[in-house]
This record gives structure tokens, sequence and C-alpha cells, in this order.
């Protein structure tokens, strides 16, 4: 997490948790999109890790490569896509971006499930609940037959479903919305994952039922030790699920904490932004605070700050400068990729720390 | 947006249905709906119950207010907002506007409703014609409505792309090259083009993107100040409706289950649903200590509701019958929830090849309803007068009788909130022109844990 450690690749400082204490290490990823026009890096040079039992948060708006993140955990990336070979995702002391894809089959859903926003578009509408648990089942932990009818109906059980016995003989569309996420949940669990991922897993469902679907999740990590990458928008269910965050705009990320200082006190102008224009922190009637424009397209290398056109703390150097992750608050985790810091520093001092060293100050 | 509202004088709208059938008494009020039904009927073979998407409700909407209609996903709320404005013919009850009631109106009268009526759709996406420019787009209600020359529309549609923060230029672009948000102004703007009095906003900023939402409500409340709109704001997200509606009614299964001003209602919620569904809203602070009261299950079916209180089958301050206090709160979710699966049970339809091993006489039952059961009664044990009728229940289920089964739980074991429907009740101080309902506000049923869990939101 911590960037020196990082970039010395010896952990020097207390800090640095040692690897074992690591579900999974994102080190330095870039997903590229090549377009017949231009290419797209829709996740350019992010890095972030999750402990064991520990909910990690990725949240920001659309566009800005949340979900193409977790693709590119899980393998998903095809043409045009393509994953920087310099990029580095460590599970289990690999990098799994060097896997083939029949090594990759080996730790989808074993090692890492994944559970996206819709649950109708990983259900298959053809066969039974039961059938599609079963099938995971046979896969991953062979088991069959009664066997595996037993474990499916105790999997549906231990995810909330009442009267499991006779759904796991019904098709997805007898479910409600609901229950269809905590069914793709069982499924997820079927596969007994290290880390899970959830991609806005409670988006599409209604405020009551998104307090279900979190309480499960929050039950089922508890009791199995799960590392969970929380995925989503919505600021207030960060808020409520996860231990640290990382806030992404258009495939960088621009601010990292612990959850409740990234909330007490946001550095980033971006996060600040975002923050307040969420109308319950607001005063009702009066008009909202907005961040001006719209979350751009990342179709070059970072060379300048993203959010420099939309900021309003912007200043001149913004443009020429590509920020780096910077300590930034009383918390040694907290970072912000902003020229506004470090704070102990001149403006122009700040520009000279994130300036790239090798290219000895001209741009 | 104006604040609180300045009436004041009103009581609960069933009330004021009683008092003052007209509701010409209160000459601010520019809509009033009168026990309002949509209902939607099974086109197919076998008929089938209805679903009752929008049934019986009863509100008035003020002249310039911005009118709330939360709930969630089914409750009929954008069904009663897309029969405000006759895109859904109601199946029963009236919506009065100076006189006319417009489920009735035909020709030249609904004409002119459909001009002084416009709807804003959730979805920027689907809701825009792709093969038109967005100037044709915004222009088209001008045609439809024969608004004066070719020149003076041409002309409104560049006042209008303007005033929605849009460019003039962009008249020529087609709506795949804008974003969500800009796209969501363009429905705006052509909602706007004929100059209505009342606009349906049926999820305006739900597909956007928090930053850009707080761009498209501020416009929305800048144009209700500018033209003196009226506003039906059709919403799951609460913290927006909070934000920006005068009044709220909350929806559930078809019925309003509270009314009353925005602030109030949200810092003390009368109803348990409203409670719940408040207090299930995530806020944007870890910090805050969470006093949350999950709802368990889903809503009934609105082909099939229950027979009560439409919340009863989840409702966490469900009355108990007589004599059943010494349960705890564990033993009674059991028996709900078991309920719950009787209920679901009985709704289901079989399949095309069960009805067929019917036929042959093979075996088409169910897997035991005891199996549930024992997974939900393991490890409890219930005074006799609780458990006879459960195993009795039990029995009629194995029989393959669902519907007796949930008769003989009912009987036993249900309480007013299962067989009385309860009516909205004016609550809090005389005037403050709330109401709720929920058996709990009458004297004998009032809970006294209510004042525990108020304002979960503050």
């Amino acid at each position: 997490m911590s960037r020196h450690a990082r970039d010395d690749n010896v952990p020097l400082n207390a800090d640095a948790t040692s690897s074992r204490d690591l579900a999974l290490e994102v080190e330095n990823l870039r997903t590229v999109f090549h377009t017949e026009h231009e290419q797209i890096h829709a996740v350019d040079g992010i890095s972030f890790n999750i402990r064991r039992g520990e909910t990690v948060g990725l949240v920001g708006e659309s566009g800005s490569g949340k979900s193409v993140t977790a693709r590119s955990i899980l393998g998903l990336i095809e043409s045009p896509g393509e994953i920087d070979p310099a990029s580095a995702i460590r599970f289990e002391g690999d990098n799994i971006t060097e896997y083939t894809e029949s090594e990759y089959e080996s730790i989808r859903g074993d090692g890492i499930a994944m559970v996206f926003q819709d649950p109708l578009s990983t259900l298959n509408p053809v066969y039974t609940v039961g059938n599609q648990i079963k099938e995971a089942l046979s896969l991953h932990q062979d088991l069959r037959g009664t066997a595996a009818t037993e474990r499916a109906i105790e999997l549906l059980e231990e995810v909330g479903i009442p009267d499991a016995a006779r759904r796991v003989t019904e098709y997805p569309h007898q479910f409600s919305g609901g229950m269809r996420q905590r069914a793709v949940i069982a499924m997820a669990l079927a596969c007994a994952p290290e880390v899970l991922i959830c991609d806005e897993p409670t988006t599409a469902l209604d405020v009551t039922i998104q307090a279900q679907i979190i309480d499960l999740l929050m039950d089922i990590q508890a009791e199995r030790d799960l590392s969970i990458l929380f995925i989503t928008h919505d600021m207030g269910v960060i808020a409520e699920v996860a231990d640290r965050v990382n806030v992404m705009y258009a495939g960088e990320i621009v601010e990292s904490a612990p959850v409740e200082p990234l909330f007490a006190e946001p550095k980033h102008p971006y996060t600040r932004g975002l923050l307040r224009s969420i109308p319950s922190t607001q005063t009702s009637g009066d008009r909202l605070e907005t961040i001006k424009g719209e979350v751009p397209t990342p179709n070059e290398p970072a060379s300048s700050c993203r959010f420099a056109p939309r900021c309003t703390k912007s200043f001149e150097e913004c443009s020429e400068v590509a920020p780096t992750p910077t300590a930034v608050g009383d918390d040694p985790d907290h970072d912000a990729a902003c020229l506004l810091y470090p704070e102990s520093m001149t403006t122009d001092e700040a520009v000279a720390h994130h300036r790239p060293a090798d290219d000895g100050g001209e741009q | 947006m104006s604040g609180e509202s300045s009436g004041g004088s009103e009581t609960s709208p069933e009330m004021r249905n009683i008092s003052d059938s007209n509701s010409t008494a209160n000459d601010d009020v520019l809509l009033s709906v009168r026990d309002l039904k949509t209902h939607y009927e099974e086109r197919s073979l076998f008929g089938g119950d209805p679903v009752r998407a929008v049934d019986g409700v009863s509100f008035d909407v003020r002249r310039g207010e911005t009118l709330g209609l939360v709930g969630e996903s089914g409750c009929g709320k954008t069904t009663l907002g897309r029969t405000l404005v006759r895109l859904e013919e109601a199946t029963d009850g009236n919506i009065v506007i100076d006189g006319d009631d417009i489920t009735t109106l035909s020709g030249d009268a609904l004409q002119r409703w459909r001009r002084d009526a416009q709807i804003v759709f959730q979805d920027p996406e689907s809701s825009l014609n792709d093969r038109l420019t967005v100037g044709e787009i915004i222009r088209e209600p001008l045609n439809v409505h024969n608004w004066k020359t070719p020149a003076e529309r041409r002309q409104r549609v560049r006042n209008l792309l303007e005033r929605v923060g849009l460019r003039e230029e962009h008249y020529y672009r087609y709506p795949h090259q804008f974003s969500g948000g800009q796209r969501q102004r363009v429905g705006i703007a052509r909602a706007l083009a004929v100059e209505p009095d009342f606009v349906v906003l049926d999820e305006p900023v739900s597909a956007l993107d928090v930053s850009v939402q707080a761009q498209i409500l501020n416009l929305l409340m800048d144009l209700q100040e500018e033209l003196d709109l009226t506003y039906l704001f059709i919403a799951h997200d609460l913290s927006v409706v909070r934000h920006i509606c005068d009044r709220v009614a909350v929806m559930y299964l078809g019925k309003i289950m509270e009314f009353g001003p925005t602030e109030q209602l949200f810092q003390k919620p009368e109803n348990p649903y409203t409670r719940s569904l408040l207090s299930a809203v995530p806020t944007p602070d870890p910090t805050v200590e969470r006093d949350r009261t999950t709802l368990r299950g889903t809503p009934p079916s609105p082909r099939d509701p229950p027979n009560g209180c439409v919340f009863s089958t989840r409702c966490p301050a469900k009355i108990r019958p007589d004599g059943f206090e010494e349960l705890s709160e564990h033993d009674w979710d059991a028996i709900e929830v078991f309920r719950e699966v009787l209920r679901e049970r009985s709704r289901t339809d079989p399949s095309l090849s069960e009805r067929a091993r019917e036929l042959l006489g093979l075996e088409t039952r169910l897997p035991d309803v005891e199996e549930a059961a024992g997974e939900l009664f393991a490890s409890r044990s219930f005074p006799s007068d609780v458990q006879e009728p459960i195993q009795q229940s039990i029995e009629a289920a194995n029989d393959g009788n669902e519907e007796h089964a949930r008769e003989i739980i009912t009987a036993a074991l249900g309480s007013v909130c299962d067989r009385e429907a309860p009516s909205l009740l004016a609550t809090g101080r005389t005037d403050s022109g709330r109401s709720s309902r929920c058996h709990r506000h009458k004297e004998e049923y009032a809970d006294p844990d209510a004042s525990r869990s108020d304002s979960p939101q503050s």
C-alpha cells in the first residue's frame, strides 16, 4: 500500500504488511483498449491491495474504470483490450497476469469469485438454480448427485433463502431480484473462494433488499474470513461496508484511505466534490454543489491531472504534470494524487515532488 | 422546494375526501386524486387475477409544489404517474382538475390535458428516438400540438436548448452523441416545449452519476421557480426526494402508506414501513451508528395482495394476537417466515410437465413442507397453542392444500393486521397534514416501542 515500500520492493517500514496477510495485490495495473482511432486507457496504472478478511472499496462514477479493474483481476479482458505486460496482480504468490487461460480457470471461482451487478445476466434462464449451483459444485468441489443437491440446498439456506428444498428446483425467473442475487452469491460460495469481487452487487436492488444483501455479505465475510473487493458508485454503501477505500477517476486512483479519514477529511478535490454532490449531505431546498462537466475518456497516457479541467482548485501546472499518490493527512494509509499535496511544501516544491524524476523537470 | 408548504389547514386526504368531496374549498389545489385504481388484466387463456398496480390512492397536488412519490420497485409509483398523464387508463376513481375528471376526458379536452401535463422518463437512453436530431425531438410536441408557425417553433427549440444548459448548435446533433446527463436535459426540454403546468418526473436522475445528478436536480429546481411548474417527483432514492420535495407520499403495493410534509416525515416517520425504508438507506458517514431494521423477505405479488394490511407480511411492528406476548421475537419471526413459505408455495403455478404428470397420475408433489419447517423451527419449542396449529398446517400443506394450511395459521395466530386493512389516518399534530396507514395509530394498538425507533435519519 505505501508507495515507498513498493518502489524499493523491500518492506522497510513496519506498516508494510507482510505478503502473507495480503489476499490480493494489484501493482501498476494498466488495461488498454485498442480501437480503430485511439487507445482507451481504461485502467491507467493503479495499485492497491486487499488484506485477508478485509473489505476494500473501489468507488467512482461510470467510466472511471472500476469494472475493467475487476475484469482484469479475473482475466476476463478480451481483444481489443489488453493488460500491459508490466502490470502485476499477485494472488497466492503468483503474478496471475502471466497465467494461461487454463491456469486462470484453476483460480477463477476457487480462488477469486465474482458477483455481478445484474443477477439475471449471471444466471442461465434455461437451467434451474439448483442445477447451476450443482454445476459449480461438480467443477470445483467434485460433488455430484444427491451430495451435490444437498450441498446446494445448504448453500441456499446459508444465503437466507427459505424453503430451499423447493427453491433449488426452480428457475431464475421464479426468483425475485433479491433472491436471485442471493442465489448468485450462493453460486460464488459453492467454490469456496478466498477473494470475492462484488461489482455493484446491490445497484439493481431496492434499498430494503440492498440492506439484506449487505448484511448477508458481511455475515458471510465474518464466517469465512473472506476478502472482498466491493465496487460501487454509491458513497453511502461504501461508507457502510468498506474498511479501506480507493476513489477512481478516469482510470486512476486519485485518493485512497481507510474509510473514516476518507469521509471525515477527503483530500482530493474530486473526492470532496463527489461527497458534496450527494443530496443528503446538504440542506434541503438549497442548490446542490456540483462538479461541472463530465468524466473524460482517458484516450492518451496521463501527462497531466485528468481532473484538472473540472477542478475548482486547478492551477497552471495541473495541465503539465501528472500527480502521483502522495501521503496526506494523519493516517499513514491516506494518499491522494494531487499537486496540492504534500501540504507541508510550497506549491513549487509540491509540483517538483510530483514531476517524474527522469525527464529532468522538462515537459 | 419552496420550503414547507404554506397551506397548513389540511387534514389527511381521505378525511378531506369525506368532508369535502370536490375539494374546491382550497384553491391552491391543482389536482385531486380520489380512490384511484389502475389494474392490469391478464390477457392470457386462463385469465387470472389482475395486477393491482395502483389500488385506491387519494391525495391532492398543490399548485407550485413538488410532491414526492417514493417506494420500492413494483409499488405502483410509475403506474400512478403514468395514469395521471393518461398514458395508462384508470380502472376506477377520479383525477379532478378544475372540475374536469381526467380519467374520462376525450377529444379536445384530452388533447389539452396532454399539453398541460408532461412527463420526463427515467432512462435517457431509451426515451429519445435515435433517428431524430435533438432539435426534431424537442420540436415534436410543438408539431403535434400545432404550436404557432414553423419558424417560431425553431426559435422556441433554440431557446429551450439554451434554457436547459445545452447549446444552440446541438440542434442538429443526434442523441447518441450526448452523455446521459445531456440526454436527460433533452428529455426535460421536450417536456417543457409546450409550456405545461404539471410535470411528472419519473425517476429523472436515477440513471445518472451523482455529480451529474446534482446538475439535473439544480436545473429542475431553477425551472420550477422560473416557470411556475408543479412537479410530481417519482423516485426510489430517498435522499434526492428529501432534498427536492415539499411533501411526500410513501407507496407500498399500490397503496399510500404515509403522506406528509417532507422534513417532518423524514425526521419522525409514523408508519412502520416508512421507518424501515428510511433506516435502510446507507448514509455516507462511516461513523454513524446503525440502528437498522432490516426487513425480511420481499413485497408480495400485487396480483395477490395480503387480505389485511398490505405490509403485514414484512412488518416489524406487526400486532400480535392476544395471549402470545411471551413468545420471543425470533420465534415469532420463524412463524412469519413459515407463513411466507406457505404463501409462496400456494402461488406457484404448476408447470406444463407437472400438469401432465398429474393427468397421468404420477407423483407431482413439491418437496415436503416439513423440511422447510424443520429448518425454521429446529431448536425452538413452542407452547401447545402455537405448536398445534403449526402442526395441523404442516399436515394440510403436505396433503397439497396450501390455502387451507394458511387459513389454519391465520385463524390461530393472525391478528388485526392480517384481517383488516387499515385506513389512512391523520397523525401528528392536528393541522400537520400528515397521515399514515397503520393499525398502530389506534389507541388500543399503540406500539409501546414506537418511540424507540423514531428519527432513524437525523
